[in-house]
């Protein structure tokens, strides 16, 4: 369920550079999706108390939209993006080709489309790890939450068994000019995927 | 009258001003005890459900943030106060220390949301529910009568107790402050 235990800064390295890939890849297919250039930070893999997940996305009682997916196949984990309230609005407009501004709150509409743009990431994310590995990675149905990140956080964490001990994180930024859009990525292997993910890298597991 | 005004002057109080009392955060699977004037508020309850005890004659309260239902299903148990089973003796335990009675006590409950909208067998979406009925069995059980709860639903919520008027106040996004 969760993973305790030390890993090698080798084994830190493959994780982030793998995760770059991957991320760059989405980062690509949303500045396709939307017509704009995309940055992303490097990804950072570390390995943390659930507790300490929070401070790194925000307030606690910050509003944000949050599209939840979990995977499976070879290799199995949840995936989570988190964007800020007005960064959601902004995607919202960008994509249905609106002036910015124009979106100030979220109906059944805005939530299509951010739930869009979290299949649009996760599915080029796992197509660039897939490519590069040959495990195949299949997405289930996207759950989506609009409320403060405290609570969409903790209830994610809950629900998919990440709520004790250490979890693995690999975590990015994506931003679109000058902060307009901010949005965390949250990825959470299940036990086992590291490890099989090295295996096929051909890296010792135990480092 | 006056209660009605003294009320009202409690919710603004718990918007605006922060003085005069201190606000003790109580984190996520944790408890903490406070005595009059000053609040425990714990942040963002989603499925996690906060659970509170009051002595209103002593003016003793403890607040506790439990995230999961039953201890009995895990083998590692670290902190007692992430599961209801556990957590709501311990809370019981540490406000008789600080001098409550526990035939004076009153409970409240908030939280036990489905945050998610959307169906997902891979993940566990009853779990709010599932809090809030084990926490409210417990409290049966040991004979603490429940004065208020705030359950369910898919808003997230962050819960106050006022240790001088006994009041839980509940914060949500973009929604006026309630009063139980």
């Amino acid at each position: 369920m969760t993973e305790d235990r030390e890993i090698s800064y080798t084994h830190m390295d493959v994780l982030q550079e793998v995760s770059n890939i991957g991320l760059g890849n989405a980062a690509t297919s949303l500045a396709e999706l939307l017509k704009k250039r995309i940055d992303i930070s490097v990804p950072r893999a570390t390995f943390l108390e659930m507790e300490e997940l929070f401070p790194l996305v925000g307030d606690l009682e910050d509003p944000v939209a949050c599209v939840n997916l979990s995977f499976d196949g070879d290799i199995a984990g949840v995936i989570m993006f988190i964007f800020t309230e007005n960064s959601a609005y902004r995607l919202i407009d960008m994509l249905l080709e609106q002036a910015v501004g124009t979106t100030e709150g979220l109906d059944a509409m805005g939530e299509s489309v951010i739930i869009e743009i979290g299949n649009v990431l996760s599915g080029s994310f796992m197509n660039a790890i897939s490519d590069m590995t040959g495990l195949t990675m299949r997405a289930t149905v996207p759950l989506f939450a609009f409320d403060m990140m405290g609570a969409i956080l903790s209830a994610s964490l809950v629900a998919s068994g990440h709520w004790d001990g250490q979890v693995l994180l690999i975590e990015t930024i994506f931003m679109q000019s000058k902060e307009q859009i901010k949005g965390h990525f949250l990825l959470l292997p299940e036990t086992g995927a590291i490890d099989r993910l090295f295996s096929v890298l051909g890296i010792p597991a135990e480092g | 009258m006056q209660l009605k005004r003294a009320q009202g002057m409690m919710a603004r109080q718990s918007v605006y001003s922060t003085t005069g009392f201190a606000e003790i955060q109580v984190g996520i699977a944790e408890l903490k005890v406070a005595r009059q004037p000053d609040r425990l508020i714990t942040y963002s309850l989603g499925s996690c459900v906060g659970v509170s005890l009051y002595d209103p004659l002593m003016k003793v309260g403890g607040l506790l943030h439990i995230m999961l239902p039953d201890s009995t299903q895990f083998n590692d148990v670290n902190k007692p106060a992430k599961f209801a089973d556990l957590g709501i003796p311990l809370l019981l335990r540490e406000v008789r220390r600080r001098g409550a009675r526990k035939a004076n006590l009153q409970a409240k409950m908030v939280g036990g949301a489905q945050m998610f909208s959307g169906a997902n067998k891979r993940f566990d979406l009853d779990i709010g529910k599932r809090n809030g009925l084990m926490a409210r069995q417990v409290l049966r059980k040991m004979g603490i009568g429940i004065y208020a709860e705030e359950l369910g639903g898919n808003r997230g919520r962050t819960m106050i107790l006022d240790t001088f008027s006994g009041q839980v106040f509940i914060r949500m996004a973009g929604s006026p402050v309630k009063v139980i």
